[in-house]
């Protein structure tokens, strides 16, 4: 089992690249390509992040810590533009490089007007990428237009239109100096690259040319401008006002001056709020497209985030949930096609991205690949399992697709580029709690974190919503027409339903799931609907102790009666914990049939067969009014967590900012303590003072569970092993139960018996965050059911059995079945930091195949992950990993059995990294421009709108053979000796095709990626 | 050690069979005489005295002098004997009213003045067998020592607190602060951790040996510097069984004195001759010896075995005996604990096994 210091890098590092999923914090801006067919989401603390087809996806970060305004992909280039808060302009590029192709920033620009000139000036307000692809128009709050070269950024001085120029090109009667003010919009002219339309602020449109440097055409609108849309033949301008009316303006011969047809008011004839944006789009049919964004009734629906789409007589306002930031609208990209014929609508809202289906009836939302609003409901915990049984994925799966029906069926519309990544070795998935008392299955094997199936607790007991009644609150005659669309839902009915631990068997698909009030249930996988009543069950973890007052919440009720459920996991028992506390640990063994439960008075064993509870200890000392009481008063808490989250705000921002100057990521803590110190010092504030004082047994939250375990080992003596229970707690305290599960065959008929065998109080007294028992060749037992599935050999029970004892201080092992210590790691005594996630993983070598070991990764209060080697318990190596600071982030974190993690860099967005050197999720795509690609795949222009759709489902059937190669060669490059035979003997048999596999651009994806079928 | 004596005695009042008592109570004397194999029991012993002295309904505590001269208990059978065979000749013992001994007892108050004696009392306490009747078991325990003053710069101090069995609180608080060190740029302000308050009562202010603004160097062996106040917490709470930490004492002025080197230990001299970075390791204790002094953690078998024989007479008594005590007492106390487990199934393992 020991190794040599070589080959530990052979099993385990901390890889560069980490994979976020989820959706970003705070997007500020949105740019869509529709020639890469990839769209780009700014933040506000700088990032960048592209997207294609799922897989292909890239991410930077600006040096300046500001808010990314705007992004603006260069036509035709795999290049885009960004413009931060600070008014800089930064040119990124995605540049091939081994392969695949990698997002830079190449130049960046701050635009400078003359010495002496006021700073707004220069302050851009909108951008035009010119199609000519080396110009970019700048708007400016001064209402001058300011030209600058790419890539250089050089800045053509004598073609700047300032709005005297444009003044005095204007006729006579429509020269009013009021009429300027900042530049609102900068358009091409869909037909002429030599005409572009400037619209200012206070009104005036004009359509200058290029060439001549004269006015084309000018409009002047009486309501103040907020955007502007051509038709696509040029033969039409609408621009949209701040009185919530749009007006339409025929452009055409050689009048100058011109009169607008009738402006539309759509939510009139109340005062309404402004249009920002609108759509004017052509379709085949005849009747146009309008897609607007706000425009709203100011009083009655003021506050809504709404985009309303109007086809003909049909008309729908997209209510969001959360802000809008900006929306694009998919439409035909070659622009000698006669008409837009939108398909689909990307909105980006500030909580989620939807899009949706313009081709089909009813516009149905498309349900994203990625990018999934992890926090739609606020998440409480999580819990990873790998290598799913194939049967168990597809019934989930199945279970999934039944409540995605609301969903279009179209395919994913934004599939620029090629992933190039391997297939994933194994299905894992990753379950996610929430606030709202459901569960959250996603598929995490690969790049996309993708949505499987929605498990909701609800249904079990009464709340004072119905959820039937949200169904009817829109009638049919509704004005305005609003719809809620998009899942981000941050209202949570009763806190209480919230998820706190999740336990599943991917053998049997058994899950437990364990919440806020002391609820437990049981679920079980039916593929079926099915109408049952869920068996009750109540445990009084006090055990009747007299003179005990909770004062925490009450237990949610019960729904009584049969209750029907949806296919999927249906629960089948309630346990109840008394007093109804937070479920703090939770352990199941599908193969006795056993759920064990945790609470801050005590623990249960419950045997879910029988339907019927073995045992429950209190572990509470009777000293400890605090647990007693349940959660703080709601004044202290509410001012407790007031004060946290302004602490919070502060603390990030401060360490946000200083994330990026630090160029390593490992120096960062030191200096930011040491610059925190400083600080300290120089505001002369009292010194913050830590107790020292050792742990007693009538601390507070000493009988607090932290952790479960079932084992099936010598805990009575050496000569016969049995199943066990064992529990930890926060005192430091580790209860061993021994068990006696009768056989299959009288598994009905005998009672589960439970007997304390051990009792060990460790000295130091800290926390117990694991407890593990190792095998004869000092191995971890396997899972239940694994060894019956023949995925893993059979736990030694000829030599003698180990257990190891994880506390937040230190890792213990002791001999088994008499208790006496044997070895011991004293983590906080040497370096300081505590343990807070420890769990076994298996590490694969990278070189030797079907070598492995089996190590603990542990995070400690620090951020630092490490792996300590098993059974010597020796540290092996170590990197930072999540910033100190970041509390909420290390205590999210969940390790895998293979050597990865996940934790929350934001509300919205895991972050996952690897230490395995063989398995390793990262992004590897390619993106590449149209002239690079030679042609672009020929766009139907003629046809039914449907078939906007069809030829691109049609294309990517035959383009996953093409893909099928991508990948393969990806393999070959990652040494796996096997494909590259594979790979030889297709080059054998058929040479010319693997030569341009890199250049064939591939629509749509494979199912194995994630289809949204 | 003891035994030697007992040895040389014997052979110095070979057919000396009675052991001259002299008894002091204040300023009395009272004199009396025990037969040296046959002293009889403790309780006996203690009525005798109490009797001569007139104390009659006053607690008391007994104490005499060994021969190398210092105050040791007399409290129960096995002590009363030693004392009794190992006078030489005369037996002297002191009697205080156990009011008074609380205020200035063999611990706290007698300690600092005579500390020496207490080292060699902590075995001789332990050994005793655990009675019903014993007689204030912490003043007999060391409390703190100054280790490794041979290897380490004068201007530092390494001080090991005993905490093991002792319901003294450590009782002190730390905070962030800077110190000047001499580096290759010249004098440089540098980011520390010191004592920034006692709590009074505590084991920290009994010992007398850190004070507030004492600069914390090292936490058992390992350095502090680079490290947060919260990491040098955790620390100090995960070695509070037996703490040792390296102070830079903010009075510099009762630092121990070597012999040779007596010239630079005087004034409050900055750190510029020896590297903190570089402290000579603990060298004085023996890790072995560290980790049996704590943590043996405490295995219960729940075997629900039938009523026990009193409890004495099963523990195996070791150097952790109190610790037992402890426990059991505060299972006993413990409705909850006596339901669930026999009292008598206690059973302890030695020492850890260290890595």
């Amino acid at each position: 089992m020991t190794v040599t210091a070589a080959a530990w890098t052979e099993l385990c590092g901390l890889s560069e690249q980490t994979v976020e999923h989820g959706f970003p914090h705070q997007p500020s801006a949105l740019g869509y390509s529709a020639s890469l067919r990839m769209l780009a989401i700014g933040t506000r603390s700088g990032a960048i992040k592209l997207y294609g087809a799922p897989g292909v996806e890239f991410m930077g970060l600006h040096r300046e810590n500001n808010a990314v305004v705007q992004v603006h992909f260069l036509p035709d280039q795999c290049r885009l533009v960004t413009l931060l808060d600070d008014n800089s302009l930064h040119l990124w590029s995605l540049k091939v490089k081994g392969g695949v192709s990698e997002l830079q920033e190449e130049e960046s620009f701050t635009l400078r007007g003359p010495p002496g000139s006021a700073p707004s000036a220069t302050q851009i307000t909108v951008i035009l990428p010119h199609s000519c692809r080396e110009l970019l128009y700048l708007g400016t709050e001064s209402g001058s237009v300011f030209v600058v070269q790419l890539p250089a950024f050089r800045m053509l001085e004598d073609r700047t239109l300032s709005s005297d120029a444009v003044l005095q090109r204007l006729p006579e009667e429509a020269r009013h100096r009021r009429v300027f003010e900042m530049v609102e919009a900068l358009q091409e002219h869909p037909r002429d690259p030599n005409q572009i339309l400037i619209g200012y602020s206070r009104g005036l449109v004009v359509v200058w040319d290029l060439r001549t440097g004269g006015v084309v055409h000018h409009f002047l609108s009486s309501q103040q401008l907020e955007g502007v849309c051509w038709q696509r033949d040029g033969q039409l301008m609408v621009s949209c006002h701040s009185d919530g009316s749009y007006c339409q303006w025929p452009v055409a011969g050689d009048t100058q001056q011109l009169e607008p047809l009738p402006s539309c008011v759509p939510y009139g004839p109340f005062p309404c709020k402004a249009i920002t944006k609108i759509f004017w789009l052509t379709t085949r049919k005849g009747l146009p497209f309008t897609i607007f964004q706000g425009g709203m009734p100011r009083a009655s629906y003021g506050d809504r985030h709404c985009i309303s789409v109007v086809h003909g007589s049909q008309q729908t306002a997209f209510d969001f949930t959360s802000r809008v930031i900006d929306f694009m609208v998919l439409a035909e990209a070659d622009s000698a096609a006669a008409s837009d014929d939108p398909y689909a609508l990307l909105v980006l809202a500030e909580e989620e991205l939807v899009v949706i289906d313009l081709t089909a009836a009813g516009w149905p939302p498309v349900q994203p690949p990625y990018l999934a609003s992890l926090h739609c409901s606020a998440i409480t915990c999580s819990h990873h399992v790998s290598n799913i049984p194939l049967k168990l994925w597809e019934r989930v799966i199945a279970a999934g697709s039944k409540q995605s029906t609301h969903f279009s069926s179209m395919e994913w519309p934004i599939d620029g580029g090629t992933s190039l990544a391997p297939d994933p070795p194994q299905r894992d998935l990753l379950l996610t709690g929430h606030e709202d008392g459901t569960v959250r299955f996603w598929d995490a094997s690969g790049v996309c974190l993708r949505l499987l199936y929605k498990l909701s607790t609800v249904r079990v007991f009464l709340t004072d919503s119905d959820p039937s009644d949200s169904l009817h609150a829109q009638g049919e005659e509704e004005w305005p027409p609003l719809r809620k669309v998009g899942s981000f839902d941050p209202y949570s009915d009763d806190p209480r339903l919230g998820i706190q631990k999740i336990f599943l068997c991917k053998y049997s698909g058994y899950l437990a799931v364990a919440g806020t009030a002391g609820q437990v249930l049981v679920l079980e996988l039916n593929d079926e609907e099915a109408e049952h009543a869920v068996v009750q069950v109540e445990a009084d973890l006090l055990q009747d102790q007299e003179g005990y007052r909770w004062k925490g919440h009450e237990r949610l009720c019960a729904r009584p009666g049969p209750v029907r459920f949806e296919p999927g996991f249906q629960p089948f028992v309630l346990v109840q914990c008394q007093p109804p506390a937070v479920v703090t640990s939770l352990a199941l063994h599908s193969e006795w049939r056993l759920v064990a439960f945790g609470t801050s008075h005590g623990f249960g064993l419950f045997d879910h067969q029988q339907r019927r509870q073995v045992f429950v200890k209190c572990t509470l000392h009777p000293s400890d009014q605090l647990a007693l009481e349940g959660p703080l008063s709601r004044v202290k808490s509410l001012k407790k967590s007031l004060r946290q989250s302004f602490r919070r705000m502060r603390r990030s921002r401060v360490s946000s900012r200083k994330r990026r100057p630090m160029g390593h990521p490992g120096e960062v803590p030191e200096a930011s303590a040491k610059v925190e110190r400083a600080g300290l010092q120089s505001v002369e504030l009292a010194p913050v003072q830590r107790k020292i004082e050792a742990r007693s047994a009538e601390d507070s939250f000493t009988g607090f569970v932290r952790t479960l375990y079932f084992a099936d080992t010598y805990l009575r003596d050496s000569s016969r092993h049995c199943p066990s229970l064992w529990a930890g707690t926060n005192g430091g305290t580790v209860y061993a139960f021994s068990l006696r599960v009768p056989p299959a065959e009288r598994r009905m008929d005998e009672p589960v018996r439970a007997e304390q065998a051990k009792e060990i109080q460790l000295m130091h007294r800290a926390p117990v965050v694991g407890i593990l028992v190792l095998d004869g060749h000092s191995v971890p037992l396997p899972e239940p059911l694994e060894v019956a599935h023949d995925l893993s050999k059979s736990p030694d029970m000829q030599g003698s059995h180990q257990l190891l004892v994880i506390s937040e201080e230190q890792f213990k092992v002791f001999t088994l079945p008499k208790v006496s210590a044997k070895l011991k790691l004293k983590l906080t005594a040497l370096e300081g930091s505590r343990v807070r996630r420890a769990s076994v993983a298996h590490f694969s070598s990278c070189r030797t195949e079907d070598y492995g070991e089996h190590h603990l990764t542990v995070l400690t209060n620090l951020g630092d992950v490490q792996v300590v080697s098993l059974p010597l318990l020796k540290p092996q190596v170590r990197f930072s990993c999540i910033r100190r600071e970041d509390v909420s982030g290390i205590a999210s974190c969940v390790f895998t059995k293979y050597g990865q993690g996940f934790y929350l860099i934001s509300p919205s967005e895991f972050e996952r990294f690897s230490l395995s050197t063989k398995w390793l999720v990262e992004p590897r795509c390619l993106v590449q421009s149209v002239e690079t690609k030679g042609h672009r795949r020929p766009h139907n222009g003629a046809g039914p709108e449907k078939a906007e759709v069809r030829p691109r489902n049609s294309e990517s059937r035959s383009a996953v053979e093409e893909r099928t190669r991508g990948p393969t060669m990806q393999h070959a490059l990652l040494n796996d000796e096997r494909v590259l035979k594979e790979v030889q003997s297709t080059l054998e048999g058929d040479r010319g095709s693997c030569g341009d596999w890199r250049s064939q651009r591939v629509v749509g994806y494979s199912l194995s990626n994630g289809g949204a079928e | 050690m003891n035994r030697s004596f007992h040895k040389s005695q014997t052979l110095r009042f070979y057919d000396c069979g009675a052991v001259e008592v002299k008894s002091k109570f204040g300023a009395e004397f009272r004199r009396f005489s025990l037969d040296r194999h046959r002293p009889g029991e403790f309780k006996d012993f203690y009525q005798l005295v109490v009797h001569a002295h007139h104390l009659t309904g006053a607690d008391v505590t007994i104490g005499y002098a060994d021969v190398h001269g210092d105050l040791l208990p007399i409290n129960n059978d096995d002590n009363f004997c030693k004392a009794v065979s190992s006078a030489c000749p005369l037996l002297r013992v002191f009697v205080q009213k156990r009011e008074e001994a609380d205020g200035c007892s063999f611990g706290a108050g007698a300690l600092s003045r005579k500390r020496r004696m207490l080292v060699g009392l902590r075995e001789e306490g332990l050994r005793r067998r655990a009675l019903p009747a014993i007689g204030l078991p912490r003043d007999f325990r060391p409390v703190s020592s100054i280790i490794d003053v041979d290897i380490l710069p004068e201007t530092h101090r390494r001080v090991r607190l005993y905490r093991h069995g002792c319901e003294k609180p450590l009782g002190f608080y730390i905070r962030d602060g800077t110190s000047m060190r001499v580096t290759a740029q010249g004098l440089e302000k540098v980011p520390g951790i010191f004592i920034s308050r006692m709590v009074p009562g505590g084991l920290a202010e009994s010992t007398g040996l850190l004070a507030v603004n004492d600069e914390v160097l090292e936490v058992n062996g390992i350095e502090v510097a680079g490290k947060t106040l919260d990491q040098a917490t955790d620390m100090m709470i995960a070695n509070s069984h037996n703490l040792i930490i390296t102070v830079k004492p903010a009075n510099q002025r009762n630092n121990v004195v070597r012999g040779s080197r007596t010239s630079g230990s005087s004034g409050q001299s900055t750190d510029s001759t020896a590297s903190p970075q570089s402290l000579p390791p603990a060298q004085n204790f023996h890790p072995d010896e560290l980790e049996s002094d704590e943590e043996a953690d405490i295995v219960i078998e729940g075997a629900l075995t039938p009523p026990p024989p009193p409890i004495g007479s099963l523990l195996r008594l070791n150097s952790h005996g109190s610790i037992h005590r402890r426990l059991l007492s505060s299972l006993q106390a413990d409705p909850r604990h006596s339901l669930a487990l026999s009292p008598g199934g206690i059973e302890e393992h030695g020492p850890a096994v260290t890595l």
